[in-house]
């Protein structure tokens, strides 16, 4: 077999790769040189490199961003980590106002390319405001990219290519991925944005999955398998941009979508897609749209409150079932709980 | 004083309940909830309750098991909380870092800095409404690098409101020491520049806490106006979760030792004994009375039934 990575290891490789190959690139963040190294994925990093290149900073998300911002305009590739995706919302005026239209207000004569890093958090009662997904905001505004990366091959390609490109990126990773197991080449790759993966194929169900709902997506397409519904599962990898022509073609093949998202499903990523499937293709439609998400509820912390707070493939199962007009004809397992929160925290 | 015997039972009842987490969270894993200690830190909380009035309120962060406690927080609805049973005092929504009871004046969210300007609102609104009631936002010694907290200062005392900042330095911000992430003058001092009065205490030594929050305190309620306070204080446990860590590297084991030698409750007992306020079989029975109720409280908050599945869409608007 070949060389397997976690999606921790992964992005810890992509990170050294990427100060290898540029001397500009930087990483820095609350935490991120010490010896937890935000789970793991930043302390290779700093082992090689030192605090010169990875190095810690102050409880200031807000002016972080604008320091990345300044740096990056002068030629540094700065990697900005938040160990919550949650602590964000304190850099989202950075990362709005000023990252997202500084090349375009400036006519392209000033760009601003880094990365963000920020971390979805699940499970354990991490609660309301530890285990939010933003993603939708940031995919709101033009000028950012958006990358949900849900496997080690995709996360490590990602990081590479957002230390290539022109922009600021944007890139979210699902905590509970981090120790999932994927193929993972050991020399330096890029992945494409806005390009969409067709990570495995069918005939009777689009599923249209993000993060780790690609992960769920496909533990229930094997559920329905033995009931015979084909579902053909589609990771967008990027939010944005969107592959929205492979969207479509698979819809226009299939009939039947469903949406599954890490978050809210009002004006979000799931919404994007049903609209996208509308506006476009409405005809090919043979059932109504499906669309997995957080109840419309803050996220809680009780146990008993969390099991049914967060989707996971039994939810995507009975959409399935929903969306095929077809009565379960098969049991639907208890499947091992992706959940690398085994605590005690 | 005549104080002293509330102090030490306040630090007590903080002890016992976390001392209780110690026991509990990883051998039975039903505290399902990311848990940030407070113990070496008790003096800090118990001095502010025992200065402060009832219809004050608090405003504090994820470390909050001790200022909600403290304030009078209720051990019944703490550990039912920690244990996301419906009858945690959120009933199982807010779990350990956002230890939240109107009734008793004590608000928590654990996003740095978040509480801060909601302290200076809940002062503004004394103020409007000619109240003499005050706010007191708790807070780290890495939040005051937030700049909500710039913001919430300035606010403050530009209209003049009654707040009480107090900063629990503990020198550590996760693992991230102090001198990484701010210069080296005492954080105090740079407050100071705000116009305000600012102070620093040993954070371990209650009944200096207690006299400085009382004189503060006084200030804030007669001449209207903010006030500072940092406690120089430590963290004895991991940052968050219930084990020892200082074989991690960030810090020394001397260094955890030397402040464990500076225990609030130790140094308090000693006091208590030496002027013959209290005998050791006192202060042991005191002790005993708050393990006992920790105890209690556990074993209760496990046989509480769960949060229906159904409640969990209530409130939202
Ligand atoms: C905006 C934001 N950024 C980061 C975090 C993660 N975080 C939680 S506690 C903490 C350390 C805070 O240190 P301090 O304010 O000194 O309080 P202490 O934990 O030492 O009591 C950090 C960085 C957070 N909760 N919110
Ligand atoms: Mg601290």
């Amino acid at each position: 077999m070949n060389r397997q990575l976690t999606y921790a290891q992964s992005i810890a490789e992509a990170l050294v790769q990427g100060m290898e190959q540029d001397p500009n690139v930087f990483v820095f963040g609350l935490g991120v040189d010490d010896y937890k190294g935000i789970f793991g994925t930043t302390r290779a990093a700093f082992e090689k490199f030192g605090k010169a290149r990875v190095f810690d900073a102050p409880a200031s998300e807000g002016a972080l961003t604008g320091v990345a911002i300044g740096a990056a305009l002068n030629g540094k590739r700065p990697v900005l980590v938040h160990a919550r995706n949650d602590f964000m919302f304190l850099a989202l005026d950075q990362l709005i106002n000023n990252a997202a239209k500084w090349k375009y207000t400036y006519n392209g004569k000033s760009t601003v390319p880094f990365v963000t890093r920020g971390i979805i958090g699940k499970g354990w009662g991490q609660g309301p405001t530890h285990s939010q997904s933003i993603q939708s905001i940031f995919a709101h505004f033009p000028g950012l990219v958006v990358a949900m990366p849900s496997n080690a091959y995709d996360i490590k390609g990602i990081i590479l290519q957002s230390l290539k490109v022109d922009c600021p990126v944007v890139i979210l990773e699902h905590r509970s991925l981090y120790d999932i197991k994927a193929e993972v080449p050991q020399n330096p790759y890029t992945v494409d944005f806005g390009k969409a993966n067709v990570v495995r194929e069918g005939s009777d169900v689009t599923i249209v999955a993000s993060s780790l709902m690609v992960f769920e997506s496909l533990k229930a397409a094997d559920v329905v398998a033995r009931d015979g519904i084909q579902v053909e599962v589609i990771d967008p990898v990027t939010i944005q941009p969107l592959d929205e022509k492979t969207i479509l073609r698979s819809v226009a093949k299939t009939g039947r979508l469903i949406c599954a998202d890490t978050s809210w499903l009002r004006c979000g990523f799931s919404a994007e897609v049903a609209a996208v499937v509308a506006e476009n293709i409405p005809q090919a439609l043979k059932a109504p749209v499906k669309r997995i998400g957080f109840p419309e509820c803050p996220s809680p912390v009780s146990k008993a409150l969390e099991d049914v707070f967060f989707p996971s493939y039994r939810d995507i199962v009975s959409a399935i079932y929903a969306v095929a007009g077809k009565e379960p004809g098969v049991d639907i397992p208890n499947l091992q709980v992706v959940d690398s929160f085994k605590g005690p925290y | 004083m005549d104080n002293q015997r509330d102090l030490l039972s306040l630090m007590l009842k903080i002890r016992k309940a976390e001392e209780k987490i110690v026991e509990v969270y990883a051998r039975d894993q039903k505290m399902r909830t990311p848990t940030h200690l407070s113990i070496g830190q008790e003096a800090v909380a118990a001095a502010l309750a025992v200065a402060l009035l009832p219809g004050d309120q608090v405003f504090t962060g994820h470390r909050c098991h001790a200022a909600y406690l403290a304030k009078n927080g209720d051990y019944e609805g703490f550990f039912a909380e920690l244990c996301g049973r419906a009858s945690g005092v959120s009933a199982g929504r807010a779990g350990s870092a956002h230890l939240t009871d109107p009734s008793v004046g004590i608000y928590s969210s654990p996003i740095l800095g978040a509480t801060i300007p909601v302290a200076v609102g809940a002062a503004l609104s004394f103020e409007m409404d000619q109240k003499k009631d005050i706010a007191v936002a708790v807070f780290g010694d890495a939040t005051v690098e937030e700049g909500v907290f710039a913001e919430s200062v300035n606010f403050a005392v530009t209209k003049k409101l009654p707040v009480l900042f107090v900063c629990e330095n503990n020198l550590y911000s996760t693992h991230s020491p102090l001198s990484v992430r701010q210069p080296p003058s005492p954080i105090f001092e740079r407050v100071r520049m705000n116009e305000f009065p600012t102070e620093q205490v040993d954070g371990n030594d209650v009944l200096k806490v207690y006299e400085a929050f009382r004189t503060a305190i006084k200030y804030i309620r007669y001449c209207r106006m903010p006030f500072f306070v940092e406690c120089l204080t430590y963290r004895v446990r991991e940052h968050v979760g219930p084990l020892h860590d200082y074989d991690r590297g960030y810090r020394t084991k001397e260094e955890v030792d030397q402040w464990l030698g500076k225990c609030p409750i130790a140094r308090l007992s000693k006091t208590l004994f030496d002027e013959k306020i209290m005998t050791h079989t006192e202060i042991d029975k005191e002790e005993e009375k708050w393990a006992q109720m920790a105890d209690d409280a556990y074993t209760k908050a496990l046989q509480s039934p769960w949060p229906d599945a159904l409640s969990m869409t209530e409130h939202v608007y």
